[in-house]
This record gives structure tokens, sequence and C-alpha cells, in this order.
């Protein structure tokens, strides 16, 4: 790989050793993956910052680059904190969880990061632009950014993400390449996709088929950008999809060839199939929205429902913190507490301890999230549209 | 067999195989290194001190982090053999320093056989 003489005096440790360190590991990664060169981003996007993701080790880890004086060059987002970082005591959230998840915000906030919390930056001012270079790791907003933006990103690891943020720059192979992002499978979708829970399901489906491939999707006529996340997230965790492309939907859809490619179908049986596979629990004891963070539109959505009712179980909505100052002024979230249910900023049911909270079965609408909860929160789910989970917490 | 090497190191030791991918956020126990993902064919075995065969990483890029803090608890498999490596699974094992092979045909390694793993060069050798 061509280094400039800069480059190489970095990785001569000539810049101290954090910057060696970090560095080393992108030329590392680029040396596998057969990069010519370093490319500058324009925005970086860092996972693994729930204690409950990365417990001590990483802890460490984040602590000790931000005490050698670690700082990041572009615009770093971060993904979920495993609590609301200024509700977190209301909620319920254990003390020395919080203690330890506050030692990662404050490592991250030396670092020079902005402490957003979220794995919809672009929902929240972290937004690229079309074939922009960028180095994000939340996998959904990987997603997101290379399939519905057309911005330019590898599936980053979390560390490599917050090396490319300190250096400002990253390898330049793999989906950085236009070569790279053609379609290598078709899917053909012969079943109408009407609640946002069927773009999970849909997602779920076909990311256990496709595992690591670029799905080129025909037969979906219209969704819109919730709809195209819930899907992207569902494909990005039961399959490795960072990239795909949606006939007449997506930037890059009339730009891609997809001539002579392997098809597969998707109809309304996989579908249903894909909501039993997802149902593992009865009865929800909590329904937990938005995976990936809700929109505002999301938000209303679930206000109009639950305004003037009073729900019997714990409903949260998971958001960003500006989608929740939007909410606030919106009178959404006054009418979600007062039916009873909370809008949670800043973190989500898989990052956050929930199976320490006492629930064992969780409702969700998120093809991501029922992915996530029976391995990672013991929790048994509860797949279902929006309107069924509503009803069953009312 | 000849692949590429990821994160270079010498290593020996039984073969753990997995034909369907791992994903280790959510998917194995960063304490314990026991899979805990449902119905993952691996789901209750333990990682630890293996050589793990599987053909590529899936789902969370909080993996690299898992990768790393099971071998910071001492629970990490001593060596990682794939069909592709992928960039969560790199980072992880280039920070972990765990000896990381890809390139390979998994299939050609049953379960439970003893496996030298020499990154360095990139080969994988059944024992005899």
């Amino acid at each position: 790989m061509y280094l400039t003489k800069e480059e190489e005096r970095i990785l001569n440790g000539e810049h101290g050793e954090v910057f060696e360190r970090m560095f080393r590991l992108l030329v590392r990664l680029g040396e596998i993956y057969g990069a010519d060169k370093m490319i500058p981003v324009g925005s970086v996007q860092v996972a693994g910052v729930s204690y409950k993701s990365i417990e001590e080790p990483g802890t460490e880890f984040l602590e000790d680059l931000a005490s050698k004086g670690a700082k990041v060059k572009v615009l770093t987002f971060l993904n979920p904190a495993g609590m609301d970082l200024e509700n977190w005591e209301k909620l319920g959230f254990p003390k020395t969880f919080a203690k330890n998840q506050l030692r990662i915000m404050n490592a991250f906030k030396e670092m020079g990061i902005v402490i957003t919390a979220t794995c919809t930056p672009y929902l929240a001012g972290n937004l690229p632009r079309f074939r922009e270079h960028i180095a994000w790791s939340e996998s959904s907003a990987i997603s997101f950014s290379n399939s519905v933006i057309g911005a330019r990103t590898n599936r980053e690891g979390g560390p490599s993400a917050l090396a490319a943020g300190i250096l400002g720059k990253t390898p330049n192979y793999g989906f950085h390449i236009w070569e790279n992002r053609q379609p290598t499978i078709k899917i053909k979708v012969d079943t109408d996709l009407v609640f946002d829970s069927d773009f999970g399901a849909l997602g779920y489906h076909v990311g256990k088929q496709v595992k690591n491939k670029i799905p080129y999707f025909v037969g979906i006529k219209n969704a819109d950008t919730d709809q195209l996340k819930a899907l992207g997230a569902a494909m990005a965790a039961s399959g490795a999809v960072a990239l795909y492309h949606v006939e007449g939907l997506t930037p890059e859809a009339d730009l891609v060839k997809k001539e002579k490619l392997e098809t597969i179908s998707v109809g309304k049986k996989e579908l249903e199939n894909a909501y039993t596979t997802l149902n593992t629990g009865k009865e929800p004891d909590i329904v937990i929205l938005g995976c990936p963070h809700a929109s505002l539109r999301e938000i209303a959505a679930v206000a109009e429902r639950v305004k003037g009712k009073k729900l019997r179980k714990p409903v949260w909505v998971c958001t960003s913190r500006m989608m929740k100052e939007a909410a606030d002024r919106m009178g959404f979230t006054k009418i979600i507490e007062t039916a009873g249910g909370n809008i949670v900023a800043d973190t989500c049911m898989v990052v956050s301890p929930i199976e320490d909270m006492g629930y064992k079965t969780t409702g969700v609408n998120s093809g991501k999230a029922g992915n996530y909860l029976p391995g990672f929160c013991k929790q048994n789910v509860c797949f279902a549209n929006l309107d069924k989970l509503l009803e069953a917490a009312l | 067999m000849k692949g590429r090497t990821i994160s270079p190191g010498k290593v020996k030791g039984v073969a753990l195989v997995s034909k369907d991918p791992i994903g280790f956020y959510g998917g194995i126990n960063i304490k314990t290194g026991v899979v805990i993902e449902k119905n993952h064919p691996l789901e209750g075995k333990c990682v630890k001190d293996r050589i793990l065969v599987f053909p590529c990483g899936k789902g969370s890029t909080v993996g690299s982090y898992v990768i790393y803090g099971l071998a910071k608890n001492g629970v990490a498999p001593k060596g990682i053999i794939n069909k592709e490596t992928e960039t969560i699974v790199a980072t992880g094992v280039i920070l972990a320093g765990i000896p990381t092979v890809d390139k390979i045909d998994i299939d050609k390694i049953p379960d439970g056989t003893t496996v030298v793993l020499n990154a360095d060069n990139a080969t994988v050798e059944m024992s005899t």
C-alpha cells in the first residue's frame, strides 16, 4: 500500500504512541484487504459504547487511549449507550452500571467525540452526502448510509472506526470502490409490505439467506426512510449485509450492473415464516420500540395510538436525544408519558441491561431487535406490528 | 492448506468447527467464551483454547470488542480459521493478537481434529 511521507512518519512513531498504534491497525487492515492507499473520511461513527457490550476490557482500552491524549480529527458520533444518560435513575438503571457507563462517556468526550449515543446519526446531525467516504461502525447505520444515502463505508469494527476518527483516514478498499458496490444477488419480493414490521421480517429472512452478499431488490413498490432503516437493520443483524439496492428507490440502483444475477423470491409464506421464527414468547412484559432509534414520525405514530389511553405494561420508545427534544416540543413525549409509557433516549433494548431489570418477554416490531434479544438479553420475543404490540400493552 | 494472514502467530489446538457464520456480539459470552446464540450449531460450546473454524463473521460491529474482551478475560480461542474474514473479526483478532488465517476451504477441517495453524506463513495443517 502506498503511504505518504507523513503517514510513514506516523507509522514510525514520530507522532506518538496513540497515532502509531491506531494507524498500524488501519494499515494492517488495508494490507489484508488490498487497499492501494489511505483516503480521507468525511465523518465517523463509533460502535461499542455500552458498558454491557464492551465490559471492562473495552472500557480500559478507551480510557487508555483518552489518557494518552487521543483526539478525533473529523466529526465523530457514537452508538447508543447502555442507558438514558440523563434519566437513568428514574428509569431504574442499576447504579453500578451507570457509574461504569459514565466512565466510557467521559473517555469518548475527552477524545473530542460528540456524545450523541444513537444508531441513527443521519437523523441526529451527522449526515453524509452521496459518494462521500466515511468510516461508520453501527451495522444498521452502515447499511443506511451505503444504501439509502449512497455514501461509502466498509463495515468498520468499533476500534477501526475510532482509529479512522483519530487519523481522519481509512484504507481504500471494499465499499469505497465502485466496482465492489455491484449487487451479487437479486431478491424478488412477491408480497405486499404493509407494516414497518413487514420490512423487519423481510430483512431478517433475506439476511439469513444472503449472509454478506449485496442484494438488489425488485418488487418493493414503495418504502419510506423508516421502512428502509428497518429493512437494512434486520439484514445487517441476521446476516452481514452492508449494502443493498432497491429498484426505483435507492440512489445507486439505476447505476449498478444487475444482469445475470442469481435470483431468490420472497413471498407471503417466507414472510409469515420469519414472523413465526422471530416469535419465541407469548405475552410481552414490556414493549420496546425504536430499533433502530425511532424517527420523529415513528414517535408521533405511537403518541397518536396511546393518546388518552392507559398502558398496563411498560412501553419504551428508544430514540436519539435530538429526536426526543423535538418530541418534547411537539407534545408527543407528554402524551406518551401520560399514558404510562416512556421515551428513552441515548440507549436501546439490545444494549441496555433489561434482563437485570426483571423483564423476560419483550414485544418488538424490529427484525434486528427480534434477532438479538434472545441471545443477548435472554428475552423471549413477541414480534408484531405496532398496532398489535400497543393493543397487548393497553 | 495455504490462505491469507489476518493476524500473525503460530498455534496448535483442537478444531471447533461451525458451518454457520458467527456473530460475536450477542453470540458469545465475553466472560465465559460460551456460544449463547439460540439455535446456533455451536450453542453451549466454549471457544476457549480451541482453534475456532467458521466461514465468516456476521452481525454487530461490536464483535471486535467482544473478541478483544475474550482475550483479556482469558477465554479466547487459540486461533481462528475462516473462509473469509471480514473487518469486524479482523479488527478484533489484530487487537487481541489471535493468530488468524482466512481463504481456507474449511469443509476439509473435521470438528475435533488437531490443527497446526501457522498464521505467519498463512498455512493450516491437520496434525496426525
